[in-house]
């Protein structure tokens, strides 16, 4: 694979020298004749030769291993396929095995014939414990002929990807270098390539997002075949287990998401609004300059970290001085721990979209208000503020979808129990911390418990998209009011 | 003479303020004490914060060592007297456990000092690591076998415990995995020196260890993890990123498309990062077969996060070089792509550093997607740059795991040592954004540019 590169990456080269070498030769010598500077030439023959070739690589890459997938998941006889217990996990084992082979044989501890012959009643898997290739079970005969398969396919494609990329890139060289000519055209060309390039680095921001809905639908699609969607959205149960029979109902997630979320934006609004607003109004300039800083470390901090601090020192401590006196729970991880401490997080966050909120309100607004004899505080609270309102409700809407996709500070500091209870100092449990719970360790991705994941992730996506859109919005409509 | 109007109203002094005025400006007072106890309790609530994990972490530097001479009695080591490395290999770690608890009966009988523990309650003061440590010694210098030599071993991690405050005498009688006798002579031997609490580059050097043996784990492998990841993130963020800002910033025709791709761009920023999670389980790992908790997945994943900040930081470094640069390089007979790739970019270049730093800080701190894409597994081996095995992708496959996902899977073990691993990982991890946006303001301070 390297060595692929770096024979390409050579060609490439090549193809400069030997583009510059011909532009400025047709010139014969004189480089004022030539259309464009001399790099261009060569450039221009660089990119020809690498261009289609990495492009066609690349794809192969991607295609190749679906399509070879494909195909051996085909060839394996229907009456076996019956027999196995889990189809999904026989894809995985066939590759294992084969890649396990090519080990053997990298090692030395096969060499290729007999890897070509390798019949099912010999020990293969022992054989391969001695190359030092663990195999989860023993081989039958079906999965070896598919591993055999899917390694002389592997092979056929590799050999052929080489023969196609290397035909491409010897094209590109020699269709260029036969036409590079004096007054060939060749910054023109290059810069309509690098335009090209410049293009489709800027869509991938699309096909991000598309990717996201697209693999996030496609799965959620699958779960809801094998779950009724009104028991997912309506559902009051949360209680996944792997025998079947699971109940997995939203609305115990949602509930504690957004309890969380509303003790952290309880905590974070107040603090976060007074501050910007003693940072915009009040403050002295040394003041701001040490305390806007040491406030916005606090949005600088990885969430992790707020995690640990939730679950080694604030969790503890609500518990020991106000859950258990006032008889109210006795579990460290509660609804209270979570959302204090995503409140310390999301302080900055407010505090500094209001301070430029505030900020941009005409200083006009503020020596009326003075020269009609308010106070200070009278101005901020009858004139700034009802100024600032929407870009302060954008701001906290902004907070809010923040704290709903906020996922390490409630895996740590809320708990994992799901249920519907009012008492904040109550383990709860939110979306996010489902979709992890679901989906690390061994999961079998055709089982409904783990689907759930991705419909979890597509509702949380969708309400996130909402808020921050609305909030946008919000924002934006605001903006055009002054200027 | 007319009567003057007799007023009734009281008289009043304007240096006295009347009752309303007062009150006013005591709202004004209470307003703005509001406003600085808003600030302070922000401010507390980071020195809170930093206080608690360092207070918590700091120790985790520091380790306990116990040095006594150990026999390396031949005939258990090397029953065969060959000294062939292959052949004493199959005495096992478990095979080294006497050999250790025998040199320390005998070197405390020696020394005179007086216990009443049993020798497997004696053994059980050792790290279970320390066979390990010696076998490895062992096996990569058979001459050792048969001398004594005098190698300093770690000490089970309660023991470490008690040295840090973390176990007390009280605490101890309620531990099955810690006996008052150990601690007692613990304390005697720590008075003789013979145990000591020192500086401990291993936690920073070597991996993570299983759940029973705290004081043997590390953070190598997350932070050669993280820095694979951060190289990936380097590699693509930067380049993607720098060439999708000048395309909407430079040559983007105002259409539909280009609208489409700028709000898209400011929704990925605000999308949560689990979501890119599930993409990177659902692409790269279930789709495009990747193999799980590679470097290169992760490092996949966190680009994806990390373009719509350098984008943004992008735009905004290239809006500030004034036009009158471009217009200068076009008037000169450059073509609008010279002018940007030799004039506009260079200047704009420290802001797009910056701003690429701290999308990677943000990047190291990022947890939640790295545990959907497998990083959580225990990886002990060290991950190389080109990977070996042949099922894996050969640059940065093997499996491996990062400093802030080490974090969470040590809080997710019950043994309380690990807390003030985790503690210790994170001051590890704050050490290392302090130092990049240290760089990220340094930069700015010395190269940015008023026109």
């Amino acid at each position: 694979m390297l060595w692929i590169l770096l024979a390409l990456i050579f060609l490439g080269l090549l193809g400069y020298v030997l583009g510059r070498q011909r532009a400025v030769a047709s010139a014969s010598g004189d480089v004022r004749e030539l259309h464009s500077l001399p790099n261009y030439y060569g450039l221009n023959v660089t990119l020809l030769t690498l261009v289609p070739a990495l492009l066609v690589l690349g794809l192969w890459l991607i295609v190749q291993p679906i399509i070879v997938e494909r195909t051996v998941a085909g060839q394996i006889p229907a009456s076996f396929m019956e027999q196995v217990e889990n189809p999904t996990l026989l894809m995985t084992e066939v590759r294992r095995l084969a890649g396990g082979i090519e080990t053997a044989i990298e090692r030395g501890f096969l060499n290729v014939e007999d890897a070509a012959n390798l019949a099912s009643d010999t020990d293969i898997r022992a054989q391969l414990a001695e190359a030092g290739v663990a195999l989860g079970a023993d081989v039958s005969t079906e999965v070896l002929a598919a591993a055999q398969d899917f390694r002389a396919m592997n092979a056929t494609g590799a050999t052929w990807m080489l023969i196609v990329v290397f035909a491409l890139a010897f094209a590109g060289l020699a269709y260029s270098y036969v036409r590079t000519h004096k007054d060939l055209r060749a910054r023109n060309r290059v810069e309509y390539a690098i335009l090209s390039i410049l293009m489709i680095a800027s869509t991938l921001a699309i096909l991000t997002t598309v990717g996201i809905v697209l693999s996030m639908l496609w799965d959620t699609r699958n779960f809801f075949q094998l779950y009724p969607w009104q028991d997912f959205f309506f559902g009051l149960e949360w209680r996944p287990s792997f025998e079947g029979g699971s109940e997995l109902g939203l609305i115990p997630l949602l509930w504690g998401t957004l309890y969380i979320s509303l003790i952290a934006l309880l905590v974070a609004v107040p603090i976060g609004l007074f501050a910007a607003i003693y940072m915009a109004e009040y403050a002295t300039k040394r003041v701001r300059s040490v305390a806007k800083p040491l406030i916005e470390v606090l949005a600088g901090i990885p969430t992790i970290v707020y995690g640990l601090f939730a679950l080694i020192t604030v969790g503890p401590m609500l518990r020991d001085y106000f859950a258990q006196p006032l008889g109210l729970g006795d579990s460290s991880s509660s609804v209270m721990t979570a959302g204090i401490v995503m409140g310390i997080m999301l302080i900055p966050f407010v505090s500094s979209l209001s301070d430029d909120i505030i900020n941009s309100v005409p200083q006009t607004l503020r020596d009326g208000s003075y020269g009609l004899g308010a106070t200070q505080s009278e101005t901020v609270k009858q004139v700034i503020l009802p100024a600032a309102l929407p870009g302060i409700v954008g701001a906290v809407l902004l907070a809010a979808s923040r704290a709903i996709g906020e996922t390490m500070i409630v895996v740590l500091g809320a708990g994992a129990a799901a249920r519907l209870d009012l008492n904040p100092f109550e383990a709860m449990t939110t979306v996010t911390v489902k979709i992890v719970g679901q989906l690390t360790g061994d999961t079998d991705f055709s089982s409904p418990e783990a689907l759930v994941a991705f419909a979890l992730g597509l509702t949380l996506f969708v309400i996130t998209l909402g808020l921050n859109i609305f909030a946008l919005y919000i924002v934006r409509k605001y903006r055009e009011q002054y200027d | 003479m007319t009567d003057m109007p007799i007023s009734t109203a009281p008289k009043r002094s304007l240096y006295a303020q009347d009752a309303r005025t007062k009150k006013r400006n005591r709202a004004e007072a209470r307003f703005r004490t509001y406003g600085m106890a808003a600030v302070l309790t922000g401010i507390l609530a980071l020195i809170v914060l930093l206080t608690s994990i360092l207070g918590n972490g700091l120790s985790s530097f520091r380790q306990t060592y116990i040095s006594y001479p150990i026999e390396l009695a031949a005939e258990r080591l090397d029953p065969e007297g060959n000294r062939n490395p292959e052949e004493m290999a199959s005495v096992t770690t478990f095979g080294y456990v006497p050999v250790l608890a025998m040199s320390l009966q005998a070197f405390l009988e020696g020394e005179g000092i007086e216990h009443s523990m049993g020798g497997r309650e004696l053994a059980a003061m050792l790290s279970e690591e320390a066979p390990a440590q010696i076998r490895n010694m062992v096996l990569a210098n058979p001459d050792l076998i048969g001398t004594t030599i005098d190698a300093q071993i770690l000490v089970g991690g309660r023991i470490d415990g008690f040295f840090k405050g973390r176990v007390t005498m009280e605490s101890a009688e309620r531990d099955r995995n810690v006996s008052v006798a150990q601690l007692e002579l613990a304390q005697v031997l720590a008075d003789l020196g013979i145990v000591e609490t020192r500086f401990n580059w291993d936690f920073i050097t070597w991996p993570d260890a299983s759940g029973s043996r705290p004081e043997a784990a590390g953070l190598g492998v997350a932070i050669i993890g993280s820095f694979y990841m951060m190289l990936v993130v380097l590699a693509l963020a930067l380049p993607i990123g720098v060439a999708a800002s000048i395309y909407l910033e430079e040559f983007a025709p105002k259409n539909r498309l280009t609208d489409l791709i700028e709000v898209n761009i400011s929704n990925l920023a605000a999308v949560p990062s689990i979501v890119f999670g599930i993409l990177g389980l659902a692409v790269f790992i279930n789709f495009m077969n990747f193999n799980q908790s590679s470097p290169l997945v992760g490092g996949l994943v966190l680009t994806l996060m990390t373009l719509p900040t350098i984008i943004i930081a992008t735009r905004a470094s290239l809006r500030a070089v004034p036009p009158s640069i471009r217009q200068a390089a076009l008037g000169l007979g450059a073509s609008k792509m010279q002018s940007i790739f030799h004039h506009v970019l260079p200047l704009a270049m420290p802001g797009i550093l910056t701003g690429t730093i701290i999308g990677l800080a943000q990047a190291l701190g990022e947890t939640a997607p790295l545990l959907l894409i497998g990083m959580v597994a225990f990886v002990r081996e060290y991950p190389d740059f080109l990977s070996t095995h042949s099922n894996t992708f050969p640059l940065m496959g093997d499996g491996a795991t990062a400093l802030p996902v080490q974090v969470y899977s040590w809080t997710q073990r019950s043994d309380p040592a690990f807390v003030e691993r985790a503690s210790g990982a994170i001051i590890v991890l704050l050490v290392f954004l302090l130092m990049m946006n240290l760089i990220a303001i340094l930069l700015r301070r010395r190269f940015e540019r008023r026109w």
